[in-house]
């Protein structure tokens, strides 16, 4: 009884007042917080491309495109080019997601798929804990410890028995290309894994049962039934992966060797966009060098977007691909 | 429906509250110095909280309308200046410094812009950047040394623990990638007792710009004509060969783990990690170690000739004791101020700091000190400081 006179009185007043109802119950105030906060975020990507773009207006006027194609970046004679940085950034973040995006999804099924339960947890623990590492440990830990003890007999290794391919061309010095890619693997496996296992925990048990039943073994059930399922958060958590190893800075200027060479070997230094902001901001003495830096950060800017459009394509094909396959 | 409107125009001014709460400054939040320290050589940042003094007798660091001033720019000295400001809080309890070490362009813009009281820079300023800031004046504070380190194992596969010699232009040749082996002719002459190795060099230098890169790539020039000509000094330049390393730590990190390797690093950072020290030929022709007494001597080479500008390169000096790479860093500070509690705090402030307290600070943290000679000069350069026109009353 109460309830229906409730909706009657509702009913009446709704036309007499319609500002009332529609704050009534406070939807559209949170309506309005959210899409604030949510424009907020469109807002400031705005306005660091607008603040990149017009604090570099020096170097782009002084240099044009040319500053993506050449290899000079000579402070003293203010000629500035931006390619070894890019390639830089580009060889790194590629040799860390070659290694961590198998490793980080294979500790990803084995954490939701394989693991027995007194495992799970802590190794589980243990991954996100090294997402909370400073990078600047990551750095003086790859440094000192890492690149002695592993890269560098690693890129020895290399260089013996594949040393007659450009890509492995000697000498062999400790920090380099090689040493940065791997330490930003480490650095970007956390993130992936986590997220990838939480994708595959998140797959409902209906999913599992119903290919098992058909008579599935396990390897086909992860890879023909999970896998597909849990793509686009897969590729989520490569792009978030991605995002870090491409912005990394402190880490990777620490183990790179900060180096103009544009050889093809993985294992001679090499220098990126985030490496040489970072080196040289502070110490930039005239305008048309900050320019220039800033542009680089604009590239960097404009690139990390580029990447993340692509990947978007990708996750809206293979979900739309995905759905129809599951309707046919 | 009366009552549910209530409630959201309650929680809404409720809202507005925290949020004007958390605008509003924290009325009375405790005292807390923090200082950082940053320790030469040992590569970590100490961060020491200092609460107010519990003894009633001591002098509280900070007094109620208290005046900060402010300065910003170079790395290099910051840890010197850090320590001045927290003892000099005891002695001039109303006068507070904040200093935001941000590297010495930084600290020349700022204060061109007039954002900041003081700058700080281990460059020389050039004529642009006096155009830009007319009425700037360089100070010197202290002076610093680089040591060549090396990292090479000899044929017998043992360390060479021997301090090499390095002929006059050798370092510069090194670096320019001409000598090429450790066993190149000219290290092999001047290094008898050494039996050096058939290897390759590796040049480690820093990546990051400093005014540490500034005063060694300064030495080159002036030793090296074709170093000047092909490469010049500055806070970063292109280096023709060899690696970056990222701050001391960087270079001297891939120097020892390089056989063969060859860098520069500061003087306190090669000798907090016991480091080779070698020894380079200067202009009188004479091998010399860097150490406090011998960038004195450079010091003391150029003690009259600093001019006006009270800036002066001190590298390659023609004294037989002269270590030849050194060099000074500055403050900038405008000579017309125009809040004069202010400018005669700050005055006040360099006057301690040049003073034995303030000496004894800096040999301390293994800065080079100024000579008589030049401290005399700066303290003649402080007393012409004027406020707004006027000189400044006492």
């Amino acid at each position: 009884m109460a309830t229906q006179s409730h909706f009657a009185a509702r009913g009446s007043f709704a036309s007499v007042n319609r500002f009332t109802r529609a704050w009534q119950h406070g939807d559209r105030f949170y309506r309005l917080l959210l899409t604030l906060a949510a424009l907020s975020v469109l807002a400031l990507v705005i306005a660091i491309g607008y603040e990149l773009w017009q604090s570099s207006a020096l170097a782009r006027e002084k240099f044009g495109l040319d500053f993506i194609t050449t290899a000079d970046w000579d402070p003293v004679a203010e000629s500035f080019g931006a390619l070894p940085f890019i390639l830089g950034t580009l060889i790194t973040a590629a040799i860390a997601l070659v290694i961590a995006v198998p490793v980080g999804i294979g500790i990803a099924i084995f954490l939701a798929e394989l693991a027995p339960d007194w495992l799970r947890q802590p190794v589980g623990f243990l991954i996100e804990l090294l997402a909370a590492v400073p990078s600047v440990i990551y750095g003086l830990w790859g440094l000192f410890v890492f690149i002695p003890a592993f890269v560098k007999p690693v890129a020895q290794g290399l260089n013996g028995a594949l040393g007659f391919l450009p890509l492995f061309e000697g000498p062999v010095f400790g920090p380099s290309r090689l040493a940065a890619g791997l330490l930003l693997a480490i650095m970007v496996l956390p993130t992936i894994a986590s997220i990838s296992r939480d994708v595959f925990r998140a797959i409902p048990n209906s999913q599992r049962e119903a290919s098992l039943a058909l008579g599935a073994t396990r390897w086909e059930m992860i890879w023909e039934v999970l896998v597909p399922y849990g793509l686009s958060g897969l590729l989520g958590a490569i792009i978030l992966g991605l995002g870090r190893a491409l912005g990394e800075t402190v880490a990777v200027t620490m183990v790179i060797g900060n180096n103009l060479d544009l050889s093809a070997s993985l294992l001679h230094p090499g220098y990126t966009m985030a490496s040489i902001i970072a080196n040289e901001f502070t110490e930039a003495t005239y305008d048309l060098y900050l320019n220039a830096l800033i542009e680089i950060g604009l590239i960097l800017f404009v690139l990390t977007l580029i990447i993340n459009l692509i990947a978007r394509l990708l996750i809206w094909r293979v979900g739309r691909r995905t759905f129809t396959e599951a309707r046919a | 429906m009366q009552r549910n409107t209530r409630i959201t125009l309650i929680s809404l001014l409720i809202l507005v509250a925290i949020v004007a709460a958390a605008c509003a400054p924290a009325a009375s939040t405790p005292q807390v110095i923090k200082e950082t320290v940053v320790v030469p050589g040992q590569s970590q940042v100490v961060e020491r909280v200092v609460t107010p003094t519990i003894d009633p007798n001591a002098p509280r660091p900070v007094a109620a309308g208290s005046i900060t001033i402010n300065g910003a720019g170079a790395t290099f000295p910051f840890p010197l200046y850090s320590k001045w400001f927290y003892d000099y809080a005891f002695v001039d309890t109303s006068a507070r410094f904040n200093y935001q070490s941000i590297g010495s362009g930084g600290g020349i813009q700022q204060i061109t812009q007039k954002t900041v009281d003081f700058g700080a820079s281990d460059a020389i300023l050039n004529d642009d950047q006096y155009k830009a800031a007319p009425g700037i004046q360089m100070f010197p504070t202290v002076a610093g040394a680089e040591a060549i380190v090396t990292n090479i194992k000899g044929d017998d596969g043992n360390m060479i623990t021997a301090s090499l010699k390095f002929p006059y232009t050798a370092v510069a040749d090194i670096f320019l990638g001409k000598i090429k082996k450790w066993n190149d002719p000219v290290l092999a002459a001047a290094n008898p007792d050494v039996k050096l190795p058939d290897k390759d060099i590796l040049v480690v230098h820093r990546s990051d710009g400093s005014g540490t890169t500034f005063i060694f790539t300064d030495y080159l020039s002036s030793v090296s004509a074709e170093w000047k000509d092909k490469v010049g000094k500055a806070t970063s330049v292109k280096w023709p060969v060899g690696l970056g390393g990222k701050g001391n730590e960087g270079v001297f990190g891939t120097v020892s783990q390089n056989d063969g390797a060859i860098g520069y690093v500061e003087l306190a950072y090669a000798l907090q990690n016991k480091a080779a020290i070698n020894a380079l030929q200067n202009k009188a022709g004479e091998y010399v170690t860097p150490s406090i007494e011998s960038t004195q001597a450079a010091i003391g080479d150029f003690g009259t000739a600093l001019g006006d500008k009270l800036a002066i390169s001190i590298v390659d000096g023609p004294g037989k004791a002269s270590y030849p790479i050194a060099g000074y860093t500055y403050l900038l500070i405008y000579m017309d101020q125009q809040d004069c509690t202010r400018a005669q705090k700050l005055i006040d402030f360099l006057k301690y700091a040049f003073g034995p307290d303030g000496d004894k600070s800096a040999t301390g943290l293994s800065y080079v000190t100024l000579s008589q000679e030049v401290k005399d000069q700066v303290n003649a350069k402080l007393a012409q400081i004027t406020c707004q026109g006027k000189p400044l009353a006492k």
